[in-house]
């Protein structure tokens, strides 16, 4: 059968990684590629970079850091930030990402998804959605772009069904309510997600503990879950993950 | 010396610099005078299954690489490539393949999640010699939406449950085919691309 899987997302500036709390304060927390490899041996089942470099020269900084990647590393691995274009993906296909992740360009251009679905296959399209309640009592969420910054009126359930009709292969649902603060994944909507798509959604956002883990898997639905802190910082390592959900009967790799 | 076609649909790095880490040689081209001095083949492959097709017919690749996988050059396809070596696929309308292996690429089933993305096991049903040190039930990575159906059941090697079970390895004549990424597998993807390398 086919097992959960276990992302750690590494957020890169410049070629470095580095983590925000709740967007905003970064840290630094090493090379991607020693980072990734580390990842890939202890186990993990995929990758994720999130490119936030501001540079001018970021397409060919984050092609650079891509194909470095593609050589060392055997597992797949996503590669997201500022990718606008269909030409911008094919950048970074062509360097040796396995999949693309996009967000707020998905949003202002919906078409983006269909096209680079049509010409790459939905497998590679992610799409990324950031969501955060109106508030506490509310059920719906609504989908905010620029890394959180910026509003929209999109309900996170709809535009995930709607991404998923154009193309989409995969989402990740990040919480903003949530993300940095370890409470835990929003599990509710995580499940609404995984449960009104056919294709696999990925929980992401305030994982602190092996049991967020365990719940966004299993409450949650979803197909895969994505941390970057507990990871980065030897909270929680990957094999302690698997042995975890291994044993409380989450079939992992 | 491994050679590995390249119809300009795919990144190729990731099976280059697996074999070139495991020691052997590779040979990444798009030139079909190449195709036909290979001494083994691989057939990559992502994407559309009609593009595919279109690529390697009018890039010329084709025709060399069914000449060279009927005169007995083992053959390894992979994912898109295992789909190219069928008969004919649904993808999007009916297309007609390379033909090498009788049988026909399908979508996988309605009420799946699709595409079939992630770690999936392998279910061995016979020994071979490209799945040689393979432990039973290892898990291999999967990213597809269609599957191939040989229309004789000998053909399959090992098969994966995602709900129903499908073909993962397929082996006809001196032909094998993975629906599954062997180099994106880590280490059990590189004992097959070993064993394969080894034939």
């Amino acid at each position: 059968m086919l097992a959960k899987r276990i992302i750690p997302c590494l957020d890169v500036k410049e070629g470095r990684v580095v983590k925000g709390t709740n967007f905003v304060a970064l840290r630094d927390a090493g090379d991607p590629i020693e980072c990734g490899l580390r990842y890939s041996e202890e186990g993990a089942d995929e990758l994720v970079f999130l490119d936030i470099t501001a540079s001018s020269d970021r397409r060919n900084i984050v092609a650079d850091m891509v194909r470095r990647v593609a050589d060392s590393v055997n597992i797949p691995f996503t590669v997201g930030g500022g990718l606008r274009s269909v030409a911008d993906i094919e950048h970074i296909l062509r360097a040796g990402a396995d999949k693309v992740s996009i967000n707020t360009s998905a949003i202002e251009n919906p078409q983006l998804i269909t096209e680079s679905a049509e010409r790459f296959g939905s497998q590679c399209i992610v799409v990324a959605i950031d969501a955060r309640r109106e508030t506490e009592q509310k059920s719906s969420a609504k989908v905010f772009t620029h890394g959180g910054r910026v509003r929209t009126d999109l309900d996170a359930v709809e535009w995930a069904q709607r991404a998923a009709s154009l193309g989409a292969g995969e989402i990740p649902l990040t919480s903003m309510d949530a993300d940095g603060t370890k409470a835990g994944y929003d599990l509710d909507l995580t499940s609404r997600l995984s449960k009104s798509l056919q294709i696999p959604v990925i929980a992401s956002g305030g994982a602190g503990t092996l049991e967020d883990l365990y719940l966004g898997l299993t409450e949650g639905a979803a197909s895969a879950v994505l941390a970057a802190s507990i990871f980065h910082f030897r909270e929680v390592t990957i094999p302690q993950a698997k042995a975890y959900l291994r044993e409380r009967g989450v079939l992992v790799r | 010396m491994i050679t590995v076609v390249d119809y300009k649909l795919n990144n190729l790095r990731s099976i280059e610099n697996t074999l070139r880490r495991l020691g052997h040689e590779v040979k990444v081209t798009s030139d079909p005078a190449e195709v036909r001095h290979a001494q083994k083949l691989i057939l990559p492959g992502v994407g559309a299954f009609r593009d595919a097709m279109k690529n390697l017919r009018d890039m010329g690749l084709a025709e060399a690489f069914v000449d060279k996988v009927k005169a007995g050059t083992p053959t390894l396809g992979i994912c898109l490539g295992m789909h190219l070596i069928f008969t004919e696929s649904e993808e999007f309308g009916l297309h007609k393949g390379l033909n090498l292996i009788p049988g026909r690429v399908k979508k996988l089933p309605e009420g799946l999640h699709v595409p079939h993305m992630g770690w999936n096991q392998l279910h061995l049903k016979r020994s071979d010699r490209l799945t040689r040190e393979v432990v039973p039930e290892s898990f291999v990575y999967f990213v597809h939406s269609f599957y191939a159906q040989p229309d004789s059941a000998e053909v399959t090697l090992a098969t994966t449950d995602y709900g129903f079970d499908f073909p993962a390895i397929v082996h006809f004549e001196n032909i094998w085919a993975t629906q599954f990424h062997p180099e994106k597998s880590q280490h059990v993807g590189e004992r097959l691309l070993d064993n394969f390398a080894r034939l």
